[in-house]
């Protein structure tokens, strides 16, 4: 049973910003409430108001030119996301890492805005949209500002959003010639959370095949979805191969800094670490190479 | 004000409803306590085991999973609103023939996302029904019955190719 609370079911972007503006700290705002209602359950959450954007039909969107890249509202769901054809042909890894992503019946309610701004950092987009420099769109009835994926997350369930503010948008640059960009996690089962996850893309010089520029983020190696910056330097200026490969996954390990669990001890993630982020580097190699 | 009912207008089996609801209400048991319809199973309440799966416009969602004013606009679909009268649904008719049935807890969830997916997809393939019922589980480990039995129906359901 959850804690009572007063709900509003705004429907444009404008009402739901002027109910966060009159209500602040004691509002949350649900979208499809997957991540949400779960935490509301155990009472690690309990707001006053519960401010319901899931019907707001306008941030539901994918749009895509080359120039200015992808644009997805915050509203779409992961289904949505998984299946469309624009985000196979030109991010097939968030479509790759949707297929993963719990299960269809979550996929089908579950809002990408709101996993994101659940914060939690064995989350799988969030690792990806770092891979990708996504940028994301906050809006408050003041107006607007952008920010950085990798500076949104602020601690564990903790986001970069203000009172009066809410997600609208994830914007993802259209990636360089010869990009290519992977995911996986450590599974018990398809659909589980990550135990752990890496997200790497890596952009090769035309011609001579060095590496040009590399992100690298992780799932649930931190607090929060962590940019393994050393382990990208490792890649970088290189011709890539199976040695610098290794030497990646053991420096991205002394980045992680993970929890134990009863999925797995600390030792045990940095360990996975090692060979995750040298397998997906490896697939993103490939990828690179193809493109 | 904190607790206030609001108005909930939604249809569950085709019957259009109009309610008074708390906000704190979940789905699943607006539909088993207040509309009495408890061929909807509660089982983990966390998102875990599927057995509360129902249909929101034809698409399997968790109904522990969503608030009941959630639905407010929408089609609901529970286990009691798939056969046709007396006449049971393909995919049920599949389940008692090939036994694919065990204690039965789970059986309205994988029906519920059976009936989506042949809906969305009335030729999948078998990796495509293990994907849909991959969020409901067995405690007795029925699933090959269950797997076959979809594919049974749906070849039923495509009128026999």
């Amino acid at each position: 049973m959850l804690a009572a609370f007063e709900y509003f079911a705004p429907k444009t972007v404008k009402e739901a910003l002027s109910l966060l503006a009159k209500y602040k700290e004691g509002a949350k705002i649900i979208a499809g409430g997957q991540s949400m209602l779960v935490v509301m359950r155990q009472r690690l959450l309990t707001p006053e108001y519960v401010i319901d954007i899931k019907g707001i039909t306008d941030l539901d969107y994918i749009k895509y030119d080359e120039k200015q890249g992808l644009k997805i509202g915050a509203l779409t769901t992961h289904r949505t996301i998984e299946q469309s054809l624009v985000i196979q042909k030109h991010f097939g890894v968030l479509s790759e890492m949707e297929g993963n992503l719990a299960t269809i019946q979550t996929r089908n309610w579950g809002t990408i805005g709101g996993n994101i701004c659940h914060g939690d950092p064995a989350g799988d987009p969030a690792p990806v949209f770092i891979a990708l420099n996504a940028k994301l769109k906050l809006a408050s009835s003041t107006g607007e500002r952008v920010i950085d994926m990798e500076e949104f997350s602020k601690d564990y369930l903790e986001v970069a959003l203000g009172p009066g503010e809410m997600l609208s948008e994830i914007q993802i640059p259209t990636p360089a010639p010869h990009t290519g960009t992977a995911y996986e996690k450590l599974m018990v089962m398809k659909g589980d959370m990550g135990i752990v996850g890496a997200a790497v893309s890596i952009t090769l010089k035309a011609g001579n095949g060095v590496c040009e520029n590399a992100r690298i983020a992780l799932a649930n190696c931190s607090s929060v979805p962590l940019r393994a910056k050393k382990a990208e330097k490792v890649l970088i200026g290189k011709t890539i191969n199976n040695a610098i490969l290794t030497e990646a996954g053991e420096v991205a390990s002394t980045e992680a800094d993970p929890l134990a669990d009863v999925h797995g001890s600390a030792e045990y993630r940095r360990e996975m670490v090692k060979v995750f982020v040298k397998r997906v580097a490896q697939i993103a190699l490939e990828r690179a190479r193809a493109a | 004000m904190k607790g206030e009912m609001k108005e909930l207008k939604f249809s569950v089996n085709g019957k259009p409803y109009e309610l008074e609801v708390k906000p704190e209400t979940l789905l699943v048991d607006l539909l088993r306590e207040e509309l009495k319809l408890t061929g909807t199973k509660k089982g983990c309440l966390v998102s875990a085991c599927g057995a509360c799966t129902v249909n929101i416009d034809g698409k399997a969602v968790r109904s522990c999973s969503v608030l009941a004013l959630q639905a407010n606009g929408h089609e609901v679909t529970t286990i009691e609103g798939v056969a046709d009268g007396d006449k049971l649904h393909p995919i049920q008719q599949a389940m008692v023939d090939h036994g694919a049935i065990e204690c039965g807890y789970c059986t309205p969830g994988m029906v519920m996302s059976a009936k989506a997916l042949l809906a969305e997809n009335p030729s999948p393939t078998r990796e495509q029904v293990k994907e849909a019922i991959q969020g409901n589980l067995c405690a007795d480990e029925g699933y090959v019955k269950y797997i076959e039995a979809i594919e049974i129906a749906a070849r039923e359901m495509r009128g026999g190719h």
